[in-house]
């Protein structure tokens, strides 16, 4: 197989360290905003007219919350996989270091 | 009792020991580490000291050391680790180290000028080697020309020939009747060749045939002498006088030349003669350097416990020099000073020194007492040693002055964290502390100076992480967001009808609603239970709210401050028994700040306590500035009843203090129109100081403000972007945004920010606390310590 190795110790490392961070933040940010948090309320993307009024206008703001929610939960898989590829190159890089000598 | 409240008392020693046991008696003193020696001879100069001799024998020695350390690095020999704590040689093993060291320098030195010189040598074989095959071919293509008389222009020449040379060859040809061509061939750096190609054709006006040819870079070749590139060249000219022309023309040019073989059969001969004398030279080589390195590996054993030796004798007779020898040249006479609680520590070395040594006279110790100032000693741990280090950083103290450090373990701390207050970064520099904490030791290998700050502070930024979490949330702020965790107080739903103002047609009007907290169910009446309401986070005039809140908190917090550094000078005129300073510098200083700033505290929490309609509520700094000025006015609206007979009594105490200054009487003769002048400097001095120096504690609101603003900006503008966008495309989004989230916050936030927060904090200790009690004079004890000096220089 080609080296599959394609960054350094240094490099790895940070992948590392900013995947966990990641992953912690961005899985508790999903959480808050499906438990639909007032706090977030600026970080929701409503218009004038989901807040128009009707019987749907709490819900489509709802539905909003839990779409922003959903995101940060991909964010956060996607942020798994980058910290399953960044310790598997922390991996070889060490094989690779005893290798040499 | 040893402890951080103030310095260790120290006590002056005079040592006397026998010459014989002073080597073993410093050593073992020197494993302890707990004395520091005088200097009995001060106005000796360095060249002029007894040992001088012995301290450049060991310098000379450390230079061979360091010189074995970089041949061995060149030639990747591992250096063994030693250990084990050894006993320092005497005398006798001085004379034998340098005699070892010497050889070992002699015989490494004449290996490398050997080692260079058979690389020389195979250099120019491998190049008379190219030389040789290069020519045959030059030979042969020669001859065919030359027994051809058709003109030269058909020819098809293989290698290549500079173009004004072929119009030449014609005449050559015509005389090939007697060729008395003689030729020079060398080898020259391939960039030098142009100009060296013109610098004959002018000399000789194109009499002359020159070929050249890249020689072949082998790996081998490349590994000896290096990736230039060179030319093989050969110059066939007639006549003999040119030869020496060209000659120095060569030399000019560096160009090495070599003697070629004339005719057809000696190139052979002669190659094949080159072969077997690289062969044999490749052997040598190969064998020199086995022997270096072995050499090498043998000394690199004891390389590291060599140098421990050396520098622990250097330090010895460096102290040696310190004491003084008696006149029958049998006793040593040292002052050290040491702590009193380590007498028996020192005697029990000494006594093992002198046991070591065989001497049967035990060293005897006899404490003297003195006016001078001893050093100031703190005895510190690991943990404690960052938090001294700063307080020294600004002066160290007076002996047996009260330590700051002990306090500044938690002032210094909480007082960056007012200034932090963000809990998600806390956690952040919390976990990077625990993480170098448990990593110091393998980290410290790296031997950066910025990693072996952050090593050394390992606690602190600990302890400021962890109280960045707690004022993070009683900020209630978190990467700029709030947490609700107890339920807010505040009720927007009872805003509306039929309970407050608000209808359905207020929502369209209006963009911007107030919130009033006297509208029933609005407010609940009990404050949020831990730090800021969560409401104020999505509030428009949050900063208003917190502004002001945090204006105050800060003075109240400077003012607690420096009062408390009052009170520490009482503790430090208790212990040196200045009482008439109590009375006269302590008590007014008290009264002043008492009651002009706790009178401002006062109002500040009264203020908080109460409730008052923020349209009508009265100025705290108008009412201030009022009392200052004795302007009391019928209109003014006042904060309590008592007010104006509370600023009467105010102004009373302030008049008072201020005169009671200049009363201070000195027993000594000294002119009274002097000390008149200097009180009342000093007066004016303490008065504007404690006014300015509260306002400079304002920056604790200042920097908090900034780093609340500068981690909102960095949601709005960073993150906020991935999570409005609502499609598919948002978590991809989210991640690259994420990421510059996190490194622009490591980066701004944690590291900027942090750094300015931590330089504010450590100035309102130095300047604004310490001033009020600190004098900060003192010399540092520095002990005689074998382990310090083998920790620096690794």
């Amino acid at each position: 197989m080609a080296s599959l190795l394609f960054c350094g110790p240094k490099l790895a490392a940070c992948g590392l360290v900013l995947s966990i961070w990641g992953v912690i933040m961005l899985a508790m940010l999903g959480i808050f905003f499906t438990t639909h948090s007032a706090v977030l309320i600026e970080d929701v993307p409503f218009t004038e007219k989901d807040m128009e009024d009707g019987p749907t206008a709490l819900q489509n703001i709802y539905k909003l919350y839990n779409q922003v929610g959903y995101n940060c939960f991909i964010a956060a898989a996607i942020y798994v996989g980058i910290g399953f590829l960044s310790f598997c190159q922390i991996h070889l890089n060490k094989r690779k270091e005893y290798l040499v000598h | 009792m040893s402890s951080l409240f103030r310095s260790e008392e120290m006590c002056l020693v005079q040592l006397f020991f026998q010459t014989e046991s002073a080597h073993n008696c410093i050593s073992e003193l020197g494993h302890l580490g707990l004395v520091q020696f005088k200097d009995l001879n001060p106005g000796v100069a360095a060249f002029q000291r007894r040992f001088v001799k012995e301290v450049k024998k060991c310098e000379e020695m450390e230079r061979i050391l360091r010189y074995l350390e970089k041949e061995m690095v060149k030639s990747n020999t591992v250096i063994a680790a030693t250990k084990e704590k050894e006993m320092v040689p005497c005398a006798r093993d001085v004379l034998e180290l340098e005699s070892t060291f010497e050889k070992l320098e002699q015989e490494l030195r004449e290996i490398n000028r050997n080692h260079a010189a058979l690389r020389q040598n195979l250099i120019e074989l491998m190049d008379i080697d190219s030389l040789l095959r290069m020519t045959e071919d030059f030979f042969e293509e020669a001859e065919s020309l030359l027994t051809y008389s058709e003109p030269p222009s058909e020819d098809s020449v293989s290698m290549t020939v500079s173009s004004h040379i072929t119009s030449r060859r014609n005449s050559n040809s015509s005389t090939s009747g007697a060729l008395h061509l003689s030729f020079i061939a060398g080898v020259i750096k391939q960039e030098r060749f142009p100009a060296f190609e013109k610098v004959l054709w002018r000399l000789f006006h194109g009499n002359f045939v020159l070929r050249h040819a890249e020689m072949q870079a082998t790996e081998e070749l490349q590994a000896v002498r290096g990736a230039v590139k060179k030319d093989v060249f050969i110059i066939f000219v007639q006549g003999d006088h040119v030869r020496e022309k060209i000659r120095k023309v060569c030399e000019g040019f560096r160009a090495s030349l070599y003697s070629c073989p004339k005719t057809l059969y000696e190139p052979k001969q002669m190659s094949t003669s080159v072969m077997t004398q690289m062969e044999d030279l490749r052997m040598i080589l190969r064998r020199t350097e086995e022997y270096r390195a072995g050499v090498l590996t043998r000394a690199a054993e004891h390389v590291q416990e060599w140098g421990s030796k050396v520098k622990k004798m250097k330090a010895i007779y460096y102290t040696l020099n310190l004491c003084n020898i008696d006149i029958t040249q049998k006793l040593i006479v040292a002052e050290i000073w040491c702590p009193v609680s380590d007498l028996t520590l020192v005697q029990s070395a000494l006594i093992k020194g002198s046991e070591q040594s065989g001497s049967s006279v035990t060293p005897v110790l006899n404490r003297i007492q003195t006016q001078q100032t001893p050093p100031t000693f703190n005895r510190t741990n690991t943990f404690t040693e960052g938090f001294q280090a700063i307080i020294d950083a600004y002066g160290v103290g007076t002996y047996q002055e009260i330590n700051p450090a002990s306090y500044t373990i938690v002032t210094f701390p909480f007082l960056f964290a007012v200034m932090f207050g963000d809990c998600g970064h806390g956690l952040v520099m919390t976990l990077f502390a625990v993480w170098v904490t448990s990593q110091a030791e393998s980290l410290r290998k790296w031997k950066n100076e910025l990693t072996d700050v952050v090593i050394g502070g390992r606690y602190i930024i600990l302890l400021m992480g962890m109280f960045s979490i707690y004022t993070g949330l009683i900020y209630n702020d978190c990467f700029s967001k709030s947490f609700n965790i107890f339920g807010s107080s505040w009720c927007v739903l009872s805003m509306f009808h039929p309970h407050g103002p608000w209808q359905n047609e207020t929502l369209h009007e209006y963009h911007h609603l107030q919130l009033n907290p006297f509208v029933p169910g609005v407010y609940s009446g009990d404050p949020y239970v831990f730090g800021i309401d969560p409401v104020w986070n999505i509030a428009s005039n949050k900063l208003s709210f917190l502004n002001s809140f945090k204006m105050k908190m800060s003075v109240i917090l400077g003012v607690s401050h420096m009062l408390f550094g009052v009170a520490l000078s009482l503790v430090n005129f208790v212990h040196f028994r200045k009482f008439q300073d109590i009375f006269l510098q302590f008590v007014p200083q008290l009264i002043f700040m008492l009651s002009l700033f706790g009178y401002l505290i006062f109002l500040i929490l009264y203020k908080w306590c109460i409730t008052l309609r923020s349209e009508t509520a009265p100025s705290i700094l108008l009412l201030f500035i009022n009392m200052m000025l004795f302007d009391y006015q019928s209109e003014h609206v006042l904060l309590y009843r008592g007010q104006v007979f509370g600023n009467n009594l105010n102004d009373q105490h302030g008049t008072d203090t201020r005169s009671s200054f200049s009363q201070h009487q000195k027993d000594e003769m000294v002119s009274m129109g002097d000390i008149f002048v200097y009180q009342a400097i000093h007066t004016i001095e303490f008065c504007l100081g404690c006014i300015s120096n509260t306002a400079s504690y304002l920056r604790l609101w200042a920097l908090s403000l900034a780093h609340a603003e500068l981690s909102e900006v960095l949601w709005r503008m960073v993150l906020q972007v991935g999570l409005k966008i609502s499609s598919g495309m948002g978590s991809l989004m989210l991640v690259v945004l994420f990421a510059a989230f996190a490194v622009l916050t490591v980066t701004v936030l944690l590291i900027m920010e942090g750094l300015s927060a931590f330089l504010h904090a450590l100035r309102l200790h130095w300047v604004e606390f310490q001033n009020k009690f600190y004098e900060g004079s003192g010399y540092k004890f520095t002990p005689l310590s074998f382990d310090s000096l083998l920790k620096t220089q690794q």
